[in-house]
């Protein structure tokens, strides 16, 4: 060994390639690349979040939104301690997240055969979250109505909603395929993901969460208060996107 | 069909820790080297920015910088018994993807393990005979010692700026530091961190139950640092983004922060990304590997020449591209015969929270590595005799963040919505703390890796299998340590103290830790080794297997210091005998 060999031939030839395949892959970032003799640098390139904006359901009917507001309002239900979970925007955040890569499990392993393992296996299941959504909320409508005369569950006094939702975390209530205990297991988490996220993806509205329980979120720099014992870091919390006194939206 | 590329001196697979840290080595001696890595291309400034990097739902719930299982995956079991099933998410661990590997991700806790880690069979056997070792460990010796080990250490530890205070140097104890540590050759090269109110409590408390408390070893820069490579780090910020972020203040030792900057302007050497290699290629006597075939994302296949081929993949894809290519006999837990694949281990925990009255811990002022910790417990610095397992686990108050989606701490018996849990995480969200239990996992018979007969990968080839569960051994111990940390919670006055004890079956779901290692262990006979104590493949002497996969048995901390020590031994080994004489370093 110990000879440098031709690389450099090796490397034209190389990136010759990739400039004509081109056309098979979507996004620069997932081209194969070559890089040699330098750090890559290019000016200004990131690859900052793409924040949610408001404006009509991406994903949800606007029945199917009655229906997850309600829920996650008695998840987070409004006191003096917080907003609830409907005007923190959590219903916001999981119609954004099912419209995205999460509702179409994109990144999973999603190839089967798809077999009933022990729960120490994790979920195996061939249903995405758009569809266990889809197919939960449904199910859940019919399930009110039939047993509460023809109420559908947002039309339920906070009483009842709190009674249906504990019977479908316990598993008393039986939704049948739509698979009650998954179903509010996985509204449960995107609930407080979106409650407790950056207030960028839609839910934690004015960093509501955060204020509640003295998170002071993207500040990144804690330097001077770290060997301050026992004592409340006095400054208040800020999104990726900053605050409103900054004159960015919080 | 594959497209035929110039032949190269070194080929790598994978540009994590290990693999920068052989590529910075051999590009040293002259050698042209190619690294190929299956993820992309990362740099701080435009992949880990200050302006968006805290983002808990992106990269620590979506996982944004994590390998994807729809790249690839394992199936997993607890025993034969079972039938294995594809991890769908990735939860008990997170394999790294994208240059810099795991090391863009990790917390940068460094430890050195403790020098009879090392002999772990001999060292157990001498002090209290072979009885004290269960029938159901199968637990070996590295074919190495700590004090081979421990130039390599210094030197990882230099790299990287870690941070914290010697306990032993040249035999002297130091005031301050870890008195059980091996004897270092000197301090590391940053004081410790600063210590936040929580990790300082713990350190009273345990000097007050008589145990030997010191600051946990940091690659957060706790100043600022120029490494040996010439390369600077910024201090640390106390961020609390650290895992599974990568860090916009250049103060988390990475490939990023501590290699990359001089090895890619070397002229000979190139890295090729989002290119995954497929297999190693063998000549027809299957003694000799003459390169690599891998898959680009355009779905270009190339093969790469080269006369040396470093995996340096990551345990899982080290075994994954042994087995897959034929290097090694493959383990047969019936048997307990063949190398490749055996003695898969992991690592233990267990936890205990505390909840206090009128405290402010701003857990949230935190670094991946900071914290206080004991080691009167771990390995076997304290009397076995008499406990009824082997092994043991350091003790420490470290908590790494307190990002809400994922930490918000209740008491017992609270419920997980509703008025009640929101009053609960109001009231308990500052002033709660935990201690963990960092153990031990040894090696069974029936715990091991091979290739799955029914699940494959999106290129075609069969998906790892893992077949692990916790011996016995390891639960009684861990929850033997679950108790003595309690106990030192005790002199910390909390108002209530909460034991979470380990039990199996070991679960794939919730994050433990990505601290999986063996399955291509080294060794001194190549009957019950994959490689041996320079991580040379027995069976194809131009393979080098870099990782956790060469522990025999995981001990009580995080792996990193010695796999990249385990590297730059590697490293040296090549440079200074290999080149010179092609062939295995030790006679088979
Ligand atoms: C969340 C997290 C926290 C951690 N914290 C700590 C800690 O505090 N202390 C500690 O000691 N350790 C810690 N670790 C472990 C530490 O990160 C690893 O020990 C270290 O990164 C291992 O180095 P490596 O080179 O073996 O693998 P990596 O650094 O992961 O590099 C392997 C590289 O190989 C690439 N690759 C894999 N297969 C292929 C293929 N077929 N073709 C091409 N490329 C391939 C991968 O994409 C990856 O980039 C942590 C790990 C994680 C994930
Ligand atoms: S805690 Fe320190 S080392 Fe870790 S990411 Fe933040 S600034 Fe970097």
């Amino acid at each position: 060994m110990k000879k440098i060999s031709g690389s450099t031939l090796s490397r034209r030839q190389f990136l010759a390639s990739t400039v004509v395949s081109i056309s098979f892959a979507s996004t620069p970032d997932a081209l194969a690349r070559s890089f040699s003799g330098q750090l890559p640098w290019s000016p200004f390139a990131a690859d900052p979040p793409t924040p949610a904006r408001p404006g009509p359901w991406l994903f949800f009917t606007h029945d199917e939104a009655q229906t997850i507001e309600a829920i996650v309002d008695r998840l987070i239900p409004g006191d003096d301690l917080s907003v609830g979970g409907k005007a923190a925007g959590c219903a916001v955040f999981i119609d954004r997240q099912l419209a995205g890569f999460f509702g179409s499990s994109e990144r999973l392993y999603m190839k089967g055969p798809f077999v009933q393992g022990l729960p120490q296996q994790g979920l195996q299941s061939p249903i995405l979250p758009s569809e266990r959504y889809r197919a939960g909320i449904a199910t859940l409508d019919d399930y009110c109505s039939k047993t509460f005369s023809g109420r559908t569950f947002p039309a339920l006094a906070p009483k009842e909603q709190d009674e249906v939702l504990q019977g479908l975390e316990k598993g008393s209530i039986d939704l049948g395929d739509a698979d009650a205990k998954t179903f509010f297991e996985l509204v449960l988490q995107n609930t407080m993901e979106g409650f407790f996220a950056d207030p960028i993806y839609g839910g934690n509205k004015d960093m509501a969460s955060w204020k509640m329980i003295g998170f002071p979120g993207a500040r990144y720099d804690y330097r001077d208060f770290v060997n301050k014992h026992n004592q409340r870091y006095p400054l208040p919390p800020v999104s990726i996107m900053g605050r409103d006194d900054w004159g960015g939206k919080g | 069909m594959a497209r035929k590329l110039p032949r190269r001196d070194v080929v790598i697979v994978g540009l994590g820790w290990t693999g920068s840290i052989l590529a910075n080595e051999l590009t040293d001696e002259g050698l042209d080297v190619v690294a190929i890595e299956r993820g992309p291309w990362r740099n701080t400034a435009t992949d880990f920015n200050a302006g968006y990097m805290q983002d808990e739902l992106r990269y620590a719930i979506r996982k944004d910088l994590f390998l994807r299982p729809a790249q690839n995956t394992l199936t997993f079991r607890n025993n034969i018994d079972q039938e294995a099933l594809p991890v769908r998410d990735f939860g008990s661990f997170l394999p790294g993807n994208g240059v810099g590997g795991a090391g863009v991700h990790w917390n940068g806790q460094t430890w050195r393990f403790l020098p009879s880690d090392f002999r772990c069979r001999s060292h157990l056997v001498e002090r209290y005979g072979a009885k004290i070792i269960p029938d159901e460990l199968a637990i070996q010796d590295w074919g190495v010692t700590y004090e081979e080990m421990e130039p390599y250490y210094d030197k990882f530890e230099y790299l990287a700026g870690t941070s914290g205070k010697a306990g032993n140097i040249n035999g002297k104890l130091q005031e301050g530091g870890n008195p059980f540590e091996g004897s270092r050759a000197r301090d590391y090269p940053l004081p410790p961190l600063e210590m936040p109110y929580g990790p300082m409590l713990f350190a009273q408390g345990a000097r007050e139950a008589g145990y030997h408390p010191f600051p946990q070893p940091a690659s957060n820069a706790s100043r600022n640092y120029t490494n040996p490579l010439g390369i600077e780090m910024g201090a640390c910020s106390y961020c609390g983004f650290c895992e599974r972020f990568g860090c916009a203040n250049y103060s988390k030792a990475s490939p990023q922060t501590t290699i990359l900057p001089v090895l890619m302007r070397k002229p000979n050497f190139e890295c090729r990304t989002n290119s995954e290699v497929v297999r190693i290629n063998l000549d027809r006597l299957g003694t000799r590997a003459t390169g690599v075939t891998y898959v680009d994302a355009q779905g270009q296949e190339w093969e790469q020449p080269g006369d040396l081929v470093l995996i340096c993949a990551f345990i899982l894809f080290n075994v994954h591209l042994m087995l897959v290519s034929g290097i090694g006999k493959p383990y047969d837990p019936k048997t307990a015969t063949g190398a490749v694949g055996r003695n898969y281990a992991y690592q233990t925990f267990a936890k205990v929270e505390m909840f206090f009255d009128n405290k402010n811990f701003n857990p949230f002022i935190s670094t991946g590595a900071m914290g206080q910790c004991i080691d009167d417990f771990n390995g076997d610095n304290f009397d076995h005799s008499s406990l009824g397992f082997v092994g043991g686990a350091g003790i420490m108050c470290a908590g790494t963040n307190a990002r809400p989606i994922l930490m918000r701490p209740t008491p017992p018996g609270t419920p997980r919505w509703g008025s009640t849990w929101k009053k609960a995480t109001a009231d308990n969200y500052l002033s709660s703390l935990y201690l963990n239990a960092q153990g031990s996992s040894y090696a069974t018979r029936g715990n091991y890796l091979d290739l799955d007969p029914t699940y494959k990968d999106r290129l075609g080839r069969p998906l790892l299998r893992m077949t692990f569960d916790f011996p016995d051994n390891d639960i009684r111990m861990i929850n033997y340590m679950a108790d003595k940390a309690a106990g030192i919670g005790k002199h910390m006055n909390a108002r209530q103290i909460v034991p979470h004890y380990q039990k199996k079956p070991y679960d794939v779901v919730p994050y433990q830790s990505t601290h999986n290692t063996g399955g291509a262990i080294m060794g001194s006979d190549p009957a019950t080794s994959a490689v041996n104590k320079y991580l040379q493949s027995w069976d194809v002497p131009n393979v080098f297997v870099v990782g956790a996969s060469a522990f025999p048995q995981n001990a009580g901390y995080n792996p990193n210091d010695t796999v990249c020590a385990l590297a730059f031994k590697a490293a040296d080994a090549i440079r200074t005998r290999y080149l010179k004489n092609e062939g295995p370093l030790v006679p088979a």
